[in-house]
């Protein structure tokens, strides 16, 4: 499979020249099956993007939303398909405990938040609840399961006969944890990312920014790489960027993270346009 | 390649409930839907009279061993039923008020306990958070 980030930013947009190298998109991540399946994980200002690059002649698409936080839906209303009578989308997202995916995407779809209701795209649309489970689309083996994040969130494990993703673009793990890592089993997120070939997982705050933000539902570069250790994972790519963080200084506190934790896998810090093939 | 067989990772919902405990300073058990005990917190040590490190999990069978605990003699007929197995069975809160708690090494606390089912969005009946509250006097 190939894995085409197309957004890698947390909670805000930051477009322009200070973050041009890993981008300012919020997130959105294109992976593709080598039967042609195309999978879009969440729907960030990245999607526009993604969808002028989609193969011609392609009939279905599935976008996969981890949850509904304004960074990872906003794009939803900008994805071509979407407006397109011969394509069928699916889109698979967590419910809540009182109101299905339709309902809470209507919130955003609708007046006064956009001029577009939900049931009068053109496209063959079709919602389907994840919670926790497994399932198939193409090629593609998919478990999703909650993670540590406030409101209903989903991470995603996708795996294909050569491959392995782990997709968990918030994900807080260490909440509450008296040390972190200490033992998977109570461990959020471990069984989405135990051993993959590729883990994608939020490193949005330095270990400096945290107590301020603990609760929120992102993890530190330092918790990135510790989770990724405890889960085994062959490569990592720190995602969901913090928008008031500069190129600069994005690689200086990764570089500072990995050089305190050490670890035993390739850490590439996620970027729009730089793609992981897994074969 | 393989879909992960190991599935050791507890709910988060659990995790989560785990975490809470560890931080109260109300003496907490964590069962899960079995009725094991998944975890106890360090005031629960303490009137347990045991460390968690030391038990590990306990089995449903294997907790009468470590405490019995017994409808106080002078308790009402609300306070008879079983308080764990009566939370995961029906899915409902139960507090009990009069209990006695006798630990292996022979001491008795007087205690009332609350009990409440963890049920998460998918209605699935995942354990129960028990709450010891000790009794002083009458």
């Amino acid at each position: 499979m190939k894995v085409m980030p197309y957004g890698v930013r947390g909670s805000l947009a930051a477009p322009g020249p200070s973050t041009a190298r890993y981008g300012g998109n919020t997130s959105c991540v294109r992976v593709t099956g080598s039967d042609g399946t195309v999978l879009v994980l969440d729907a960030g200002t990245g999607i526009r993007s993604l969808a002028l690059e989609l193969p011609t002649g392609l009939s279905r698409v599935d976008v996969l939303l981890t949850h509904l936080h304004m960074d990872h839906i906003i794009g939803l209303g900008f994805f071509g398909p979407l407006y397109n009578s011969a394509m069928e989308v699916h889109i698979w997202g967590p419910a809540s405990a009182t109101l299905s995916l339709e309902a809470r995407l209507r919130r955003y779809l609708a007046p006064p938040l956009f001029p577009v209701l939900l049931r009068d795209l053109p496209c063959r649309l079709e919602l389907h609840h994840t919670g926790r489970g497994r399932f198939s689309i193409g090629a593609f083996r998919i478990q999703a399961a909650r993670v540590c994040h406030p409101g209903p969130t989903v991470g995603y494990r996708i795996e294909t006969e050569t491959g392995s993703l782990a997709y968990l673009p918030d994900h807080e793990p260490a909440l509450g944890a008296r040390r972190f890592p200490a033992d998977p089993e109570w461990t959020s997120g471990f069984d989405l990312a135990q051993d993959v070939d590729l883990l994608l997982h939020d490193a949005q705050y330095t270990r400096e920014e945290y107590p301020g933000h603990a609760g929120w539902g992102h993890s530190t570069m330092h918790d990135a790489l510790a989770f990724g250790r405890l889960a085994g994972v062959k490569h990592l790519a720190p995602f969901h960027h913090d928008p008031g963080r500069d190129d600069a200084a994005l690689e200086k506190a990764l570089e500072a993270a990995v050089a305190e934790i050490k670890p035993d896998f390739p850490v590439t810090p996620a970027a729009e346009g730089r793609s992981f093939d897994l074969a | 390649m393989a879909m992960s067989t190991k599935t050791v990772q507890q709910s988060v919902e659990m995790i989560l409930v785990r975490q809470l405990a560890s931080y109260l300073f109300v003496p907490v058990l964590v069962v899960d839907a079995t009725g094991t005990v998944v975890f106890y917190n360090e005031p629960a040590e303490r009137i347990l009279g045991v460390r968690f490190e030391e038990t590990g999990r306990i089995d449903p069978k294997e907790i009468d061993r470590l405490v019995e605990l017994s409808a106080d003699p002078s308790a009402g007929p609300e306070d008879s039923e079983r308080p764990l197995a009566t939370a995961l069975q029906q899915r409902r809160p139960v507090h009990a008020r009069r209990w006695l708690l006798r630990r292996a090494d022979r001491v008795r606390l007087q205690v009332e306990l609350t009990v409440f089912p963890i049920i998460d969005h998918e209605e699935r009946l995942l354990g129960a958070m028990a709450m010891f509250w000790e009794r002083h006097g009458p």
